[in-house]
């Protein structure tokens, strides 16, 4: 028996896998020391829990357990790295290359910077989403302290070129930081073959839980200081202070426990329901896939449906069907989204657009059942659509002038 | 963002989805929005010459739920009104009837411009001046 709703936002949050909530329950009550009490059984506890579970985190990312700094969260991480690196290199340069399809936390982060005297390149993207490696390297100069690009964009699931990017920031001996929030548990993510110096993840995205995160930091070839943002007792090295959240720190290496075992068999399995899932919807006429095909993650598509609005043929399904639009309608400023808008996409089909986001409990059932009702739904505010009509009565929309408002 | 009952009620069975034949000469036609913005609205009104009433109307809205909404209850509220009355819809009692939050008040404001915008386009058809209306705020 299908059950509603279907979740299909898994790039906003993931469900907790009840092995890693089974691994965090004692850390609420019995075990539930200050992992930096280090006179008692209680806090020797906590901290052995913390350590084993720094060693399940790095492990995923191929990094060293020293090299984890825990944090709140990706948005925590964004700030620490960006600002963090910003102020430790002052003396080398002020200038920072992103790319203008960043999450939010990486965009405001740097638009704080520009305030305080930084220097910030917003690299566009191609129309696969993916950025165009002969700029980045020419957007380099010798106050170039740092590359902060994403490794899997969250609203069109592209994979940026990780390794190609590190390759010439070693050239130029610029810091490479990458967001991999999308990317980490999804698919092979390796610090040291990708090349990435800083990288900020989440565990709420990988079946773990909300207000934990990490920030890896390099500490060989080369060496990487951040300055701290939060100030406190010293905890995680000095770069970050505060005690920790012993069992969100359990859960996550739990989470990342199970990823480093399922990932590979996960993604074979998700990646054939999202083709599937695609290839229904995309044989809707006028429906375009946005983003590129091959370069992305397994469990994303993002679809524009021309001629209806995302808010309200999400509106159709939403009481059954948890997904996002890029559409106006959901965000408060009213203005599609930026990513489809860097993409080249035209404000109409950005409007809309929906996003799919599969997970590691979506069945096959569940994606029946949604091309069934994407698709019905599509055609109902087609019939309701006086551009629908327009278009199949041959009229070129361009050529009308709209009143604008 | 939870829709009240009624948005929800004219997204599901909207009233008068469809197209009136624009060719004749006591038939209005506004559009309004545009679809970068996310919202376009086709409002029609078909008026019985004799008698100065609207006698049908049909709308067909690109937009969200609240804008599909706000048209499907313009067009059951223009039917039977004369043109006269029409002039006087308000969308502040669009945002009324329909429980419409903050943000979705531009949703009434263009089902209001669409009922305007057709009026004018059927006075122009049949020689009439085209009425003025101030700007609305919203916009």
């Amino acid at each position: 028996m299908l059950k509603l709703p279907i979740y299909l936002d898994h790039n906003a949050t993931t469900p907790c896998d009840p092995r890693v909530v089974e691994a965090m329950v004692p850390y609420f009550t019995n075990a539930f020391g200050n992992a930096a009490s280090r006179n008692h059984p209680f806090g020797w506890q906590a901290e052995e829990a913390v350590d084993y579970a720094r060693e399940q985190v790095a492990k995923l990312i191929g990094a060293d357990p020293k090299e984890i700094i825990f944090t709140s969260g990706a948005t925590e991480g964004d700030n620490l790295a960006i600002k963090g690196v910003y102020e430790m290199y002052a003396s080398k340069g002020n200038h920072i290359i992103t790319c203008n399809i960043e999450h939010k936390a990486v965009l405001d982060t740097c638009r704080h910077l520009e305030k305080e005297g930084a220097e910030v390149t917003y690299l566009d993207v191609k129309p696969n989403g993916l950025i165009d490696l002969a700029e980045l390297e020419a957007a380099i100069k010798p106050t170039t302290i740092l590359i902060a690009i994403m490794y899997a964009n969250n609203e069109i699931g592209t994979v940026m070129p990780m390794r190609e990017i590190s390759a010439i920031a070693r050239k130029h001996g610029v810091l490479v930081f990458t967001d991999g929030v999308q990317a980490v548990g999804k698919i092979p993510v390796d610090v040291n073959k990708d090349g990435i110096d800083l990288m900020a993840f989440t565990a709420h995205k990988m079946y773990g839980p909300k207000g934990v995160g990490a920030l890896y930091v390099r500490r060989k070839n080369p060496r990487v200081k951040v300055t701290a943002q939060i100030d406190g007792g010293g905890h995680e090295r000095g770069m970050r202070s505060g005690t920790l959240n012993v069992p969100g720190i359990v859960g996550f290496g739990k989470a990342c426990e199970i990823c480093l075992q399922e990932m590979e068999s996960d993604a074979k399995r998700i990646s054939q329901l999202r083709d599937k899932l695609e290839n229904a919807l995309l044989k809707v006429e006028e429906s375009y896939l946005n983003g590129d095909k091959e370069s992305r993650l397994p469990h994303v598509t993002n679809i524009s449906f021309k001629y209806v609005e995302g808010e309200g043929l999400m509106m159709g399904f939403n009481k059954n069907i948890a997904l996002s639009s890029g559409s106006a309608c959901t965000s408060a400023s009213l203005e599609p989204s930026y990513v489809l808008k860097a993409l080249g996409l035209g404000d109409d089909l950005a409007h809309s657009s929906l996003r799919f986001g599969l997970g590691r409990f979506t069945t096959e059932e569940q994606i029946d059942y949604t091309i069934e009702h994407v698709t019905n739904t599509v055609n109902k505010l087609r019939e309701m659509s006086p551009l629908w009509e327009m278009f199949k009565d041959g009229i070129d929309l361009n050529t009308i002038e709209w009143a604008h408002h | 963002m939870a829709y009240s009952e009624k948005v929800i009620d004219h997204y599901q069975n909207p009233k008068n989805v469809g197209t009136l034949d624009k060719s004749k000469n006591n038939v209005g036609t506004g559009l309004v929005g545009a679809p970068e913005c996310g919202d376009v609205m086709r409002l029609q009104i078909e008026v019985d010459e004799a008698t100065g009433i609207i006698r049908d109307a049909k709308f067909k809205t690109f937009g969200c739920g609240s804008a599909i909404a706000s048209s499907s209850l313009a067009t059951e509220w223009l039917k039977g009104k004369s043109v006269d009355e029409a002039v006087k819809i308000d969308n502040m009692t669009i945002v009324e009837e329909l429980n419409l939050p903050p943000v979705k008040i531009h949703c009434s404001v263009l089902a209001e411009d669409a009922i305007k915008a057709a009026i004018n386009d059927y006075r122009k058809k049949n020689g009439l001046e085209e009425l003025q209306f101030e700007e609305s705020p919203v916009h």
